[in-house]
């Protein structure tokens, strides 16, 4: 059998490349998609306590669907700003993007 | 159970038994699950050499010639001969192609059909495994035919290719909303996602309670499958082949198995979600019959998309995405909220059958006199723009 | 080490291999195709955690939905697809701060105590998915955040078609 802790690893360093794939890239595309990789690491974990915590209940079911909810809106809106701001600037490099900045 | 009722079963608890002796019960359980998919997969690989011959024929007779005739009685080895060509032909990999992407789309095309299959119940007990999502999982692997036409095009590293993927995007996601939404129609009559249970209740055929429901999950699924009218994705006189323009031998082979085991699989499908699937007569006391009746409905449908394919002319793009958007969409989203309603107001009543129906037909006469007053009125602007040119300049 | 073990073994080294390549891959196309492997991965781990409805919902969401329009996008912005450096000048401090997060998150899971515990048993006939469904529209259950997710769902697809819109000429 599998004890918890496997999946609580897995998840743990599953957030950390997420994480520095968010800091680290320049393409505003590939920082989505280490958005994309961390929203799935606490997923593992959300079932993962559910099911060798409380298996009887729904509760993290309903969590996962809504976090699937969240990253779909947010990859749609965010790959719609993406797109706007390449046919203006004819960049989709993160750092470029700093006409807000002061 | 005598061999000839059910002799899948009587096969396979020989086979366990034989394996049972040999073998710990865990790698017993193991080699007769691997055979079993050997088994369903071969079948479908199998059933696509018929296929390309039964197609060929029949858009032979409707273009009013004969079709293959010469390898084998009425040309039945023609495919046998086409795959021998096939494989001894060069493969040929472009330059600058992505080699690994490249060689995988292909397999990936063959695997996202053949993963339907797995759920496809042939009769009873006959089914790969009886998912109690199998509806939603069947929406889930076809998402994977999507991936394998943007691989295609994209390491192809070939303009054409790159387009016709693209054009594929755009298509095979949208025509997925329509299809999803009547997919979802039989799951709420049936009260289940599982393939079985479909059949099971299926004593009236879903196509009596939800016709329009039915045509517009056929209509969708042609499109998803990118057969003609909406084979845009590989329009030879526009995109030369789309997305497999740089594909030869055997990896074209997969791709064109893959479409052809595809528009079967539709007709499987169809038959399974709104004709009844293997039910008949006899069925559930001889199970080898279940797979005939669930053949030969799903040759209906099969026929009906050769029909389409061999009468209709390819459609303009912009006509395509109207087409789902503005029409398949809104039905098939009245359509379902239509029979939760209904089905759940004459619930357990001898009115449902009726109701559901009357429902359907308000929907198709609504949704057909909004649409003739919308092309009525785009008619008139046309005129209007006729009569006075200058008035064309204001519009955008 | 059972079966079982070996399956997640061989998935979990999957997801972080995929995932690592994701992050350090400078053809954004190729980083896509390995997002796909990375998410299918962690639907097989659903499975393992016997939660089916989970993994296929997350093959058609993810899969089929979210990472086709990140390819897509990609190609869109094609200019892009094969950048001059994939990481920006502060990678170094990036690589610090997650290895510093991953450290930091083994260590707490390595002293909590409840972490050894193995999964109880699961009654494999019962319907998550009918139970799930129930939940989501159930005034006692998850009703609430379920319409705010709906209304979250029109309000990105509305606003994603007003951003991504070409703007009109003359305005």
């Amino acid at each position: 059998m599998i004890p918890l802790s496997w999946y609580l690893v897995l998840a743990a360093l599953l957030f950390c490349i997420g994480l520095y794939g968010v800091l680290a890239r320049k393409n505003a595309v590939a920082i989505l998609m280490g958005v994309e990789l961390m929203l799935n690491a606490v997923n593992i974990n959300l079932v993962a306590f559910w099911r060798y915590f409380t298996p009887d209940l729904i509760a993290a079911h309903a969590f996962v669907v809504i976090v699937f909810a969240i990253a779909a809106a947010e990859v749609a809106v965010g790959l719609a700003l993406i797109i706007s701001i390449y046919r203006r600037r004819k960049t989709v490099a993160a750092d470029e993007i700093n006409l807000m900045k002061w | 159970m005598s061999f000839w009722t059910d002799p899948i079963l009587v096969a396979n608890e020989w086979f366990t038994g034989l394996l049972a002796d040999l073998l710990p019960e865990a790698w017993a359980t193991l080699i007769s699950t691997i055979v079993g998919v050997v088994l369903v997969s071969s079948f479908g690989l199998i059933l696509v050499i018929f296929l390309i011959w039964l197609e060929r024929k029949v858009a032979a007779r409707f273009q009013d010639r004969i079709g293959p005739n010469r390898a084998g009685p009425y040309g039945l080895l023609q495919t046998i001969a086409d795959i021998v060509k096939l494989l001894t032909k060069e493969d040929s990999i472009p330059e600058k192609a992505d080699k690994l992407t490249f060689n995988l789309a292909p397999i990936v095309s063959m695997i996202a059909v053949l993963l339907i299959w797995a759920v496809i119940p042939f009769a009873p007990g006959w089914i790969g495994t009886d998912l109690n999502v199998g509806v939603l999982y069947i929406a889930a692997v076809g998402s994977f035919g999507i991936l394998s036409i943007l691989m295609a095009g994209w390491a192809s590293n070939n303009k054409y290719a790159l387009l016709g993927a693209f054009r594929a995007v755009a298509q095979l996601i949208s025509y997925e909303v329509p299809m999803l939404l009547t997919l979802l129609v039989p799951v709420l009559l049936a009260r289940s996602m599982g393939m079985m249970h479909m059949v099971e209740v299926q004593s009236t055929w879903f196509i009596v309670l939800a016709p329009v429901a039915g045509f517009i999950f056929l209509v969708s699924s042609i499109a998803e499958v990118g057969r003609t009218p909406f084979d845009l994705i590989e329009a030879e006189s526009e995109i030369v082949a789309g997305y497999h323009t740089e594909y030869t031998g055997m990896k074209f082979g997969l791709f064109f198995a893959a479409e052809f085991l595809h528009a079967f699989t539709v007709g499987v499908l169809f038959a399974i979600l709104y004709l009844g699937g293997w039910r008949g007569p006899g069925a559930v006391e001889y199970p080898i019959l279940g797979v005939v009746y669930l053949m030969a409905k799903a040759s209906i449908g099969y026929f009906i998309v050769m029909w389409v394919r061999s009468t209709l002319p390819r459609i303009r793009i912009d006509h395509m995405l109207d087409l789902n958007w503005k029409v398949l969409t809104p039905i098939s989203l009245a359509l379902l909220i239509a029979t939760a309603v209904l089905d759940k107001v004459f619930a357990e009543t001898a009115l449902r059958a009726p109701a559901l129906l009357a429902g359907n037909v308000v929907v198709l006469l609504l949704s057909w006199a909004l649409l003739r007053g919308m092309s009525r009125k785009a008619r008139r602007e046309r005129q209007v723009f006729k009569k006075r040119p200058e008035a064309r300049a204001v519009q955008p | 080490m059972t079966a079982m073990q070996g399956v997640f073994l061989f998935t979990a080294g999957l997801i972080l291999w995929a995932a690592f390549m994701m992050v350090t891959r400078q053809n954004l196309v190729h980083a896509a195709f390995y997002l796909i492997l990375a998410l299918f991965g962690v639907s097989i781990i659903f499975v393992l955690l016997d939660a089916g409805f989970l993994a296929v919902v997350q093959v058609l969401v993810y899969i089929g939905a979210i990472s086709i329009i990140m390819i897509f996008a990609v190609m869109l912005t094609r200019g892009d697809v094969i950048e001059e450096a994939p990481v920006n000048k502060n990678f170094g401090w990036a690589l610090l701060l997650a290895a510093l997060f991953a450290f930091g998150l083994i260590i707490l899971i390595g002293q909590w105590p409840a972490v050894a515990s193995l999964a109880g048993e699961i009654d494999t006939s019962r319907d998550l998915a009918a139970e799930l469904g129930v939940a989501l529209v159930s005034p006692e259950g998850f009703v609430i955040p379920f319409e705010v997710a709906s209304v979250l769902l029109l309000a990105a697809l509305v606003g994603a078609l007003m951003v991504a819109r070409p703007q009109k000429k003359g305005k």
